[in-house]
């Protein structure tokens, strides 16, 4: 693995051809409708990632697509041949678990040669595999170990390890990270995402942390009560969140609740020209959308307001205002850090930057 | 951290109590090993003939390996009978699982000697057994090795060592994290694969203890082989308290009673 930064720069979805197709997948337990009617393709080669807080039924429809629960109703194709119907040991699909699931009586390379192994692969085949894998995940040195005697972070490479040795057509991972602290999650998440692009392999990633999706995904799958809530890369995720859920899970936003009439969109003190049908609608403004307009003008396509600074909260590069535009009226402004600020400022946005959200 | 005072408080009544009624009864077995009888009379001579002759009369060392058979074999069924059904509670059983525990259980609570003269009432010659296949015309007359053989005593010791076997096999599956059997489903691993490659070897602490209980009780069993062994099924247990009782050859009884300790001991190191 090369350290390569995280941040994968791409906007476009991964190219390859469809993997993975989930149709209209629904999944009940009891009375309870864990999974209601997904439909998803996966590319191959791409990287993407189930995102949704706990009980969205991510981990579910992972565990469908590893075949350890079956569907209550619709069809999961892998390459043009049904999977759904397939027990897990005969799917090209393998799994890294929540907490690894190492197997406490073998050592590290046994974990590993394990999927070798059930298959019956010659020996000197599994030699060479196992090894191969090992270095791939820096782990040679720590081969003769058994799990209780490797760190967490060490574990998760073993567990990699294990399921990339079998080099299955796709790899799900369920929250693979949460158990490591912050500084070695940084790291894993970076190797991951140089891993990934390096062997080719397309990763069905599960996480409830947006911003790990953010840094790893070409594309996000949000899950809100089962439901996708909005399929798209994490850049236009982040610029055009359809709904005001999305907006406010990925990353922070200000929900402008307001009205359209007569062409003007009104949202309290905040008014623009806007096209659209005369009603009530809701916009999504990001913090950092808003700036300081210290000359009291304002291009043509921004809006100005004047707002009284309330709070001011220093994060090292910029420094997060909230400030009260009358009535109650409360926005959250992300400027650069510029030191202390009280009184009555003008603040401007641009007008394309409220994007407007389905509640 | 607790006192000195309170330390010794809370441990010397037990250890007093091992050592009254444990290692000093133990001492004076072994003693009395080395010890003689002349005349009907225990005499304090020192002498390794006890020894000699359990290693070179042929009748006890017969009895020895007739001992030892038997409570193989009540190992070997004990755990053919309860490792399934352990492995069925765990695995299978669903929201039976309590119920059929407590079915297991059951039975450990009635008395040995109940249990023992069941056995009897079934396996005699006019036992329920025999007026069973009767009935069906199987056999014309009682058959008598049901009753007062080996057979019936290995019966009986699996059946009242089953449960103890049972019990650790059980926990040891009980307590493998669920997800190790995904991840070897997840690797390719079928059922039977999965059973030999992590079940198996995860629950082996539990089988060994389960199959140490079974044998040693049964090494030590006497209660067994009086009601139901017959002089076929004689073991080592009753030539000792023959020796000890009608017999009067304390020395001799001591003699066997140490190889069978050393036996136990030495099987309890090795698991």
């Amino acid at each position: 693995m090369s350290a390569s930064p995280a941040n994968p720069a791409q906007e476009l979805p991964a190219e390859g051809a469809e993997l993975l197709e989930v149709r209209n997948i629904a999944k009940r337990f009891g009375a309870v409708d864990v999974l209601k009617n997904i439909s998803l393709n996966i590319a191959s080669g791409e990287f993407l990632t189930l995102l949704g807080e706990s009980g969205s039924g991510k981990t579910t429809l992972l565990r469908l697509i590893a075949g350890f629960e079956q569907p209550s109703s619709g069809e999961i194709w892998m390459g043009g041949a049904r999977l759904d119907v397939l027990p897990p040991y005969k799917r090209r699909v393998n799994t890294v678990f929540q907490n690894y699931a190492l197997f406490p009586h073998l050592s590290a390379r046994d974990n590993v040669a394990y999927g070798l192994r059930v298959k019956n692969t010659p020996g000197r085949e599994i030699n060479g595999r196992v090894e191969e894998a090992l270095r791939m995940v820096k782990m040679l040195d720590f081969a003769a170990n058994r799990p209780s005697k490797l760190s967490g972070g060490q574990q998760q490479r073993i567990a990699l390890a294990r399921a990339l040795v079998n080099r299955p057509q796709l790899l799900l991972l369920d929250e693979p990270l949460s158990a490591l602290d912050a500084n070695l999650r940084k790291q894993m998440q970076s190797e991951l995402k140089s891993l990934q692009r390096e062997i080719g392999i397309t990763f069905l990633f599960v996480t409830h942390d947006q911003e790990e999706a953010m840094a790893l995904s070409d594309r996000i799958a949000l899950l809100r009560d089962g439901a996708l809530e909005q399929v798209a890369s994490p850049r236009e995720i982040y610029a055009h969140p359809a709904t005001a859920y999305t907006a406010q899970f990925i990353g922070q936003t200000n929900l402008l609740r307001g009205e359209i009439r007569g062409s003007i969109a009104t949202c309290g003190a905040l008014r623009w020209p806007l096209e659209g049908t005369d009603g009530p609608a809701m916009f999504s403004l990001r913090p950092e959308a808003i700036r300081i307009c210290t000359d009291g003008k304002r291009q043509t396509n921004e809006v100005k307001f004047r707002a009284t600074v309330r709070q001011q909260f220093y994060g090292g590069s910029s420094e997060l205002l909230e400030v009260d535009c009358g009535n109650g009226q409360t926005l959250r402004v992300r400027v650069p850090a510029r030191g202390p600020l009280t009184g009555e400022h003008d603040f401007v946005f641009s007008m394309a930057e409220a994007i407007r959200v389905q509640e | 951290m607790y006192s000195r005072a309170y330390k010794s408080v809370v441990s010397v009544p037990p250890l007093l109590w091992v050592a009254a009624f444990l290692l000093l009864p133990y001492a004076l077995m072994f003693a009395h090993s080395l010890w003689a009888v002349r005349e009907g009379i225990i005499v304090h001579h020192w002498n390794l003939n006890n020894y000699k002759t359990l290693f070179t009369n042929p009748v006890y060392l017969e009895v020895l390996s007739r001992t030892l058979r038997i409570a193989a074999s009540v190992t070997i069924c004990s755990i053919l009978l309860g490792y399934p059904l352990a492995y069925y509670l765990a695995f299978h059983a669903g929201t039976r699982k309590e119920l059929l525990y407590q079915l297991v259980i059951v039975p450990l609570w009635v008395s040995y000697l109940v249990r023992g003269y069941a056995w009897k009432t079934i396996l005699g010659s006019d036992g329920v057994l025999n007026g069973f296949l009767q009935y069906l015309h199987l056999t014309h007359e009682p058959v008598g090795f049901f009753l007062y053989s080996p057979f019936a005593v290995v019966l009986m010791l699996t059946h009242i060592y089953t449960p103890f076997v049972f019990l650790p096999i059980y926990a040891a599956l009980e307590h493998i994290p669920r997800p190790l059997l995904e991840a070897s489903q997840d690797l390719g691993a079928g059922s039977l694969q999965t059973f030999w490659r992590v079940i198996l070897p995860l629950s082996m602490p539990g089988l060994l203890a389960g199959a140490t209980f079974a044998f040693v009780l049964s090494l030590g069993d006497f209660l067994a082989p009086l009601l139901v062994g017959g002089p076929s099924g004689t073991m080592i247990a009753n030539v000792v308290q023959s020796l000890f009782g009608a017999a009067f050859d304390w020395p001799l009884g001591a003699a066997i009673s140490v190889g069978i300790l050393v036996i136990t001991i030495s099987l309890l190191f090795l698991s």
